[in-house]
């Protein structure tokens, strides 16, 4: 009965193609933000926020950029870790090597350094697709792998690739709590999601979806594809190196070549497919179940386990969170192709009718 | 010389384990054009299956002959194989017939995880050793020709046997038999031979159960080799760019594309390696998988040209 558009008349273009073109979504997308800005802060306690809320802000963003090269151009990449590492070291070398450089001009720069590699692995796409370029991308993964950890100079001399950063503030403010950070997160998230979804609705956006569902017709109407499906790998490795920058200096602070190892592909891959590909919506969606999921289980399983009288020890989790990931994902691709994504738009769709089913 | 021909020994004998988790590759690609993420799964899943089953055989029907016992266990991980092949059909593939090509992909990375998490958490994740009673000893060969010999292990030779005893044994089953014959029908057109009267599922079913034998096989030679773990699986994704560059409907060009990639692998680590400041090894097979599909898409023996945009 509440969410209902009868009424809401749109009198001009403008009106009728806005993001949110329903009144009852605009409340709710200002209710939400307000949640996220004001309330979490004050509510959240530290644990909450460093441990989920940061990682699962972070992730979205890293889903997102790449939901824009598998989900909306429909080239499969295995190696966004790849470009998430890109991103954290290249934003710790401008970072470290040039004084008082600022923080919010390092991670943007660090996406930019992954913008150039993204592109550099995109263009075998321009020969071929599907399988072959899952292929190319893992070339990607495992170069960058050993790169960070065998040529020094990316890693400023230290042994073994790992690193830190110190000292974060942007204009002057310094980002040491967990509630700075989060707001920092939350709103590179924000710009970033507001920005991949004006252009996925642009002209942009359309020429990727074009290729992505027949690449052939796509270049008869006048479609590039050479220009299409690089801007896809460019922004989504901007994104994605981005999002890697804020992984390793706002969330983990010291780290390693391992944090964005092949696993954390195959994450991001998860997350897109379970959370919907080709959804603004479903980056977010899988980002928070893959974050969720792994930590609802580490307390569930041995609570489970001791109440039939069987201890499960945290190795034993550890499995049952991969057996549980990769049902999912086959339960996902053959129950609900598009993910939660779908589901939320299908109950969305149910809503509106509501109570008459048609 | 010596030097130069323990490296090109060592590189074959890892491409020769390539090779086999490749062949298993490209016979689910040919039969059911799914690409197999999960092969490196099942060969993990099949050598921890044969491990501990081999360590239970005497504990629990009183066997004392090792090699009964490892018979036995090699028996009842091809039983476990099988029935991964069949469960495999029934849940996943048989409901997304006629999905894209991507979506199979995604669904075989959702069995992979479910066969890593699936397979530890039933047979346990520590290290075990497979003992089939290859002789370990080395020996040298080629004395006579120059000073000192080349290093060689009996067990790799050994395994090097088996793999083309495997291969060979494939062939035949491919050309010879009723099934052999069902199965390449599919594999060339699935509709065409679905109307003279091949049953799909089946044929799935028996490509998955050979796939899954090979991976035992593989499974079983490397677990002799290096031990059963985890990283099995991991190592497992270099079959990628062994069929790459091989060619993905070739199974000659498994075999080969596997030797070519561990000599290479091996060879360069060792001479251009430190160039580089080592370590190599890892990224050697991708970017010739690279460099391969920018100048010949289809591998070198691939048959099919892939479509170009």
């Amino acid at each position: 009965m509440l969410y209902r558009e009868n009424g809401q008349f749109k009198t001009n273009y403008r009106a009728d193609q806005q993001i949110f073109p329903i009144r009852q979504d605009r409340i709710a997308v200002a209710l939400l933000l307000a949640a996220a800005f004001v309330a979490v802060p004050l509510l959240a306690d530290e644990y909450l926020l460093r441990a989920i809320l940061i990682p699962f802000l972070i992730l979205s963003l890293a889903a997102l950029g790449l939901n824009v090269l598998v989900g909306y151009c429909g080239q499969i990449s295995l190696g966004a870790g790849a470009f998430m590492a890109v991103g954290a070291y290249a934003a710790y070398n401008f970072f470290v090597r040039i004084d008082g450089m600022p923080l919010l001009a390092a991670v943007l720069l660090g996406g930019a350094c992954a913008t150039i590699v993204g592109v550099l692995f995109g263009i075998p796409s321009l020969r071929i697709k599907g399988l072959y370029l899952a292929v190319a991308t893992l070339a990607a993964q495992f170069f960058t792998d050993w790169a960070f950890l065998r040529i020094k100079w990316f890693t400023n001399d230290s042994p073994s690739g790992s690193v830190a950063v110190a000292g974060l503030q942007l204009f002057g403010v310094p980002i040491e709590s967990p509630v700075q950070k989060y707001l920092f997160c939350l709103g590179m998230v924000v710009v970033f999601a507001l920005l991949v979804k004006n252009l996925v609705r642009g002209h942009i956006g359309r020429e990727w979806m074009a290729i992505r569902d027949m690449d052939v017709a796509a270049s008869v109407i006048g479609i590039r594809p050479v220009y299409a499906k690089l801007t896809a790998f460019a922004v989504s490795s901007f994104i994605v190196g981005v999002a890697g920058a804020l992984w390793a200096f706002v969330y983990l602070g010291s780290w390693e070549p391992a944090a964005f190892n092949i696993n954390r592909s195959f994450d991001l891959l998860f997350m897109i497919i379970i959370g919907g590909l080709g959804s603004v919506m479903g980056s977010f969606f899988g980002a928070a179940f893959i974050v969720f999921l792994p930590i609802i289980l580490d307390q569930a399983l041995p609570a489970l386990g001791n109440a039939v009288g069987m201890p499960i020890d945290t190795a034993t989790v550890s499995h049952f969170v991969f057996m549980i990931f990769g049902g999912l994902i086959v339960f996902f691709l053959i129950v609900e192709p598009h993910g939660i994504a779908r589901l939320w738009s299908t109950g969305k769709e149910k809503l509106r009718l509501w109570p008459f089913p048609h | 010389m010596g030097f130069f021909l323990e490296t090109l020994f060592g590189g074959l004998m890892a491409g020769m384990l390539y090779s086999l988790i490749a062949l298993g590759f490209v016979l689910i690609f040919k039969a059911s054009g799914v690409f197999n993420f999960a092969q490196g799964a099942m060969v993990l899943f099949a050598a921890l299956a044969m491990a501990r089953f081999a360590e239970w055989a005497p504990q629990l029907l009183g066997v004392q002959s090792k090699w009964l016992a490892n018979l036995l266990a090699f028996a009842g991980a091809m039983v476990v194989m099988v029935a991964v092949a069949w469960l495999i059909e029934k849940l996943v593939l048989g409901r997304l017939v006629n999905q894209e090509g991507i979506t199979l992909l995604m669904a075989t990375l959702g069995i992979t995880y479910f066969l890593d998490g699936f397979g530890q958490t039933i047979f346990g994740s520590d290290i075990y050793k497979i003992d089939v009673g290859l002789p370990k000893d080395p020996m040298f060969l080629f004395e006579n020709t120059f000073q000192g010999g080349v290093l060689v292990n009996k067990e790799d030779l050994y395994a090097a046997c088996i793999a083309a005893a495997l291969v060979a044994a494939l062939s035949l089953f491919f050309q010879k038999t009723a099934t052999g014959r069902a199965l390449r029908a599919v594999a060339d057109d699935h509709q065409a031979a679905q109307s003279v009267g091949i049953p799909l599922s089946r044929i799935w079913i028996i490509v998955w159960s050979v796939a899954g034998f090979v991976a035992l096989v593989a499974g079983v030679i490397w677990g002799s080799k290096l031990g059963v773990q985890f990283s099995l699986s991991l190592v497992a994704l270099k079959a990628l760019p062994v069929v790459i560059l091989g060619g993905l409907t070739s199974v000659p060009g498994a075999i080969v594309g596997g030797l070519l990639i561990g000599v290479g692998e091996k060879l360069s680590e060792v001479y251009i390696g430190p160039m580089f400041g080592g370590g190599i090894e890892i990224w050697f097979a991708y970017v010739l998988a690279l460099v391969f599909l920018l100048v010949r898409p289809q591998g070198l023996f691939g048959e099919k040209i892939i479509d170009r945009v």
